[in-house]
């Protein structure tokens, strides 16, 4: 097993590597008054990235023994997670700088998670997806307890931390006693053991590290019932980590949780799809109604994200024995992971134009902010509408995938999507209470709120995506078929 | 590009150009918004006469037709057409929006923001004239989903006091019903076969693929109930009615009128445009229960007129009834059903938008709807305010000779010979139900008038000086007046046009 490696396939990380190294030693030489000067320094070194990445477009490339595997999949996550990488540093600058935060190490916690988001969709054995999968989250405990004066940040990053470790802890034991019974690491390989069939007490192992292993996971994306973590450290977190960890870590662990599923235990389907069905239809009702009570705008957003999880969690319950069915289901998550991740990430830009002068961020603060702040107050409005899945925007082509695909599927499809369409209503009336308050409410004063420049880029820029993707869905098609993992 | 294959699309997409370039202009220029508003709801509203103008009264299927991929991921196809059921009510969106942009010239509810009010209105009417000629399951979704956002916004912004409670139960409410009208649409989609096992999202293959037997009666029942319960809220037939009274009294005055003269008949078109002829199994087994909750629309709508105390409301209330009579025509699943309901729907468009302007004009000038706080006398006050009032509502309680009467007098004669497999005796008794109705009707609308336009005028408004009927006012009324006098007058020019498609409908059934 002694290969060379092709550094190529590598390259996009080994930037980001760099500029990881890069960032903290010259952090260091920097005057405090300097500080700031990290921020470009690290968007630098993701733009070089993300065209290192961009060049490898159209390319199937495997290194480190198949292990790490670079392909269409991984490509379309590799390129969405950079442009995140790129949104946040963005929506962080001004926040970051003026918090009076340790600006060089945050870029470079940040950049250290972004680099495990990008290991995260070309890992393909179990040992990098866990790598990978710690790579994001270890930067997450520190950075969500990184307004340290702040007791419910601290709060914040312990509950992060210990939740964290304990889901690693069982889906690591899953992952062992996987690779006991197949002698393998590699997720094809894994998958091709299992589809054999195995005598009845290794049968009943190998479910049981699944379970294992989907437990694990779903602490990952946040889904009922093992979601506790996720609105207090969102709140207690500053707000673009708040956003870090809605987008890019949650679409990391959903990247993760595809190919394990798609590619290591899809013979297994009969015994994971009704897990999924319950995670899913319980995550978006208790999301959803939960968030109805919500009065502070980041505990809303997280609430709504465990709902929105909810809804990526359905086509895992669609898989079934029909190879085009399950790749309908496979692109119709991944599809809505990305288009979720936009809208949030546009929602949370919002807030953090919001965040100086409203420390508490409760949804009254928000009053009357179409006078004083036209732009982010339409753009706000287009996010949560969007994310209610109202056509004609970016959302309700999300959601329509995946109803088509469960509509498809039939019996227990037509069952949850009836489920899932129940919600979307529920789901609006808290959506639009933000709306309602930037519109329909007076607020206290007419002062123009400024926000950041790069903020309110940032708002703009996700909100043209809404409405774009939403009247020419087409966009989406030219994504690639999303069809190499599945049906090999 | 032609103009058969352009001309609708340019007429439904002008109000949406217009709400961009409202968008872009500078806000101090209050009064040239609103010009911009005329300009574009007219310019679209010249297309559409003169659609009518080179339509073809003779030919059944499609005319204007452009059938292009939109987003051939999905098989979604960008497919318009018009025929002689969607005309009218495509006409109608346009006259009944181009008037409303004339009404605003005068006033902007409280609180101002003219732009938006104005680029809302005209994206409203792209997504209402949409609906009716959307031949593609998806576009029609989206179209018909188009309306709720501007919607909810016309109400929760500019409405009356109780206006945010009303816009997030009119969007929740008919959001609901649309979730399932979509996965109903999705299953169409799925159960469908145009040969080589390619579905198909065509509202026209469908009902070719239905008319050959392709669904099933289980799946027909189902799916019925699915799109159904989507159209239903919309109409809204009873019990899926408690949105509207709230929706319409808290709305402003062109939002009433718009919702009451064209939302409500998207589903009835829903109905016979797309749940009729692609089940029509379906529908005649739930025909009897449509044709049921009808007659109990009918007759409740009625009653509870009779206990409004708010003049708004009360009109409110009264479209519940109307399309009740709208309902029972398309149960019958007969050809004069099926005529009397569109004629129904546009004779309503018209009285009931009228008496929405009328409401909200004797609101500019009372600044109270409450029948007793008024407490009569308008007829002295404002002599042409109130004849115009009596004269609309005399038309809406269905007067022989105004439009008001065919739809309903058709209703309840299709009612009384129903189409062959559904039962003679249960239409019948439905018929009586709908006879009682017309007299309660009546005699509601009497009585309003009697308390608000007769009487003597109480002291407090002696004083106060209120002018009559404005020039604006009449030039957004008199066009509706007309229309209410000529179709009385004249039914056939209605029933000509949709005679033929209705016909060639109903031979979907087999019958």
């Amino acid at each position: 097993m002694n290969q060379a490696i092709d550094y190529t396939a590598i390259l996009p990380e080994l930037i980001l590597a760099g500029t990881i190294v890069l960032v903290l030693v010259v952090d260091a030489f920097l005057s405090p008054a300097r500080k700031w000067m990290t921020m470009p320094l690290a968007f630098a070194g993701v733009v070089a990235s993300l065209i290192a990445t961009l060049t490898l477009i159209g390319d199937d490339r495997s290194t480190f023994g198949g292990a790490f595997v670079v392909d269409e999949f991984a490509l379309l996550f590799k390129v969405f997670f950079l442009t995140v990488a790129l949104l946040v540093l963005m929506v962080s600058f001004r926040y970051i700088r003026e918090g009076r935060f340790y600006q060089g190490e945050f870029y470079f916690l940040v950049l250290t998670s972004f680099l495990g988001c990008l290991l995260m969709p070309s890992s393909r054995d179990l040992l990098m997806l866990f790598i990978s999968l710690e790579l994001v989250s270890a930067p997450g405990f520190v950075m969500a307890a990184f307004r340290k004066s702040d007791p419910r940040s601290n709060e914040a990053g312990i509950k992060f931390f210990l939740f964290g470790v304990l889901s690693t802890a069982v889906m690591l034991y899953g992952m062992s006693l996987i690779y006991g019974l197949t002698g393998s690491l590699n997720l094809t390989e894994i998958g091709r053991a299992l589809a054999t069939p195995l005598p009845p007490g290794r049968e009943t192992m190998a479910l049981a590290s699944i379970l294992f292993i989907v437990a694990g996971f779903a602490f990952k994306v946040s889904a009922v019932p093992f979601q506790f973590w996720a609105p207090d450290t969102y709140e207690g977190a500053p707000v673009p980590v708040a956003a870090f960890l809605a987008t890019a870590s949650k679409a990391a662990g959903f990247a993760g949780l595809l190919q394990l599923m798609f590619v290591a235990f899809p013979a297994q389907y009969e015994f994971w799809t009704p897990i999924f069905a319950v995670l899913s239809i319980l995550t978006m009702t208790i999301g959803n109604f939960v968030a109805l009570q919500q009065r502070q705008v980041v505990r809303l957003l997280a609430y709504s994200s465990i709902a929105q999880a909810g809804y990526m969690l359905l086509p895992f319950a669609l898989v079934s024995a029909n190879p085009v069915i399950n790749q309908d289901a496979f692109a119709a998550a991944v599809t809505y992971i990305l288009i979720y991740a936009v809208m949030t990430l546009g929602a949370f830009a919002v807030v953090i134009a919001m965040a100086k002068e409203s420390r508490g961020l409760l949804i009254t603060d928000f009053a009357g902010l179409s006078r004083r702040a036209p732009v982010i107050a339409v753009a706000m409005t287009l996010f949560m509408v969007s994310l209610a899945g109202i056509p004609p925007l970016a959302g309700f082509w999300a959601k329509f995938l995946v109803f088509q695909v469960a509509i498809q599927r039939g019996g227990i499809g037509t069952a949850l999507a009836i489920i899932m369409v129940v919600n979307s209503v529920v789901s609006l009336s808290y959506y639009l209470a933000v709306p309602k308050q930037m519109l329909f409410v007076d607020g206290e004063h007419e002062r123009p709120l400024v926000a950041p420049a790069m903020v309110t880029a940032v708002a703009v820029l996700a909100s043209v995506v809404v409405v774009a993707v939403g009247v020419w869905p087409e966009l989406l098609a030219h994504f690639p078929p999303l069809s190499t993992l599945v049906g090999q | 590009m032609t103009w058969e294959n352009s001309a609708i699309t340019i007429a439904t997409l002008l109000p949406l150009v217009g709400a961009l370039v409202i968008a872009l202009v500078p806000r101090q220029y209050d009064k040239g918004v609103r010009a911009l508003g005329i300009v574009f709801t007219g310019a679209a509203l010249a297309f559409a006469i003169a659609i009518t103008f080179t339509f073809d009264y003779g030919a059944s299927g499609l005319q204007f037709q452009l059938n292009v991929p939109w987003i051939p991921a999905i098989d979604a196809r960008y497919h318009v057409g018009i025929d002689g059921i969607s005309l009218p009510l495509y006409v109608l969106t346009f006259v009944l929006s181009f008037l409303c942009a004339i009404y605003t010239w005068r006033i902007v509810p409280s609180p101002g923001k003219t732009k938006a009010f104005i680029a809302l209105m005209l994206l409203l009417e792209t997504g209402m004239a949409g609906t009716f000629i959307a031949f593609d399951l998806i576009l029609f979704f989206v179209f018909w989903e188009l309306v709720l956002v501007p919607m909810y916004f016309l109400i929760g912004i500019w409405g009356s006091a109780n206006r945010e409670y009303a816009a997030i139960k009119f969007f929740l409410y008919t959001l609901f019903g649309s979730v399932f009208m979509l996965l109903g649409f999705l299953a169409m989609f799925f159960n469908s076969d145009i040969g080589g096992g390619v579905h198909t999202f065509d509202i026209i293959a469908l009902q070719d693929y239905a008319a050959s037997g392709g669904f099933s009666h289980a799946f027909q029942l189902v799916v019925f109930a699915a799109v159904g319960l989507g159209f239903a809220v919309k109409v809204p037939m009873w019990p899926f009615h408690t949105w509207l009274p709230d929706a319409h009294t808290e709305a402003p005055t062109i939002g009433s009128v718009l919702l009451a003269g064209v939302m409500l008949k998207m589903g009835g078109y829903g109905f016979i445009r797309i749940a009729l002829p692609i089940l029509p199994y379906g529908a005649q087994k739930y025909a009897p229960w449509i044709g049921l909750l009808a007659a109990i629309a009918i007759v409740y709508a009625a009653l509870a007129c009779l206990a409004q105390k708010d003049l708004k409301r009360l009109i409110a209330f009264s479209s519940v009834g109307h399309m009740g009579f709208v309902m029972l025509g398309i149960a019958t699943l007969t050809s004069i059903g099926i005529n009397a309901a569109i004629f129904g729907m546009v004779a309503h468009g018209l009285i009931t938008g009228m008496l929405f302007f009328c409401v909200g004009s004797l609101y500019d000038r009372y600044h109270t709807r409450e029948i007793a706080e008024i407490g009569g006398g308008v007829m002295q006050k404002l002599p042409y305010l109130g004849g115009v009032f009596a004269f609309v509502a005399i038309a809406s309680l269905g007067l022989p000779g105004l439009a008001g009467f065919w739809g309903e007098v058709m209703a309840l004669l299709s009612s009384f010979s129903p189409a062959q497999p559904l039962s003679t005796p249960l239409f019948r008794a439905f018929m009586i139900a709908g006879g009682v109705g017309t007299i309660l009707t009546a005699g509601y609308f009497l009585w309003m008038l009697q308390r608000v336009n007769m009487g003597t005028l109480p002291e407090k408004w002696k004083s106060q000086a209120f002018g009559d009927v404005v020039a604006v006012e009449w030039a957004s009324w008199v066009p509706l007046l007309v229309g209410i006098v000529v179709l009385g007058l004249f039914p056939s020019l209605l029933t000509d046009v949709t005679q033929v498609p209705v016909n060639s409908l109903l031979g979907l059934f087999g019958a």
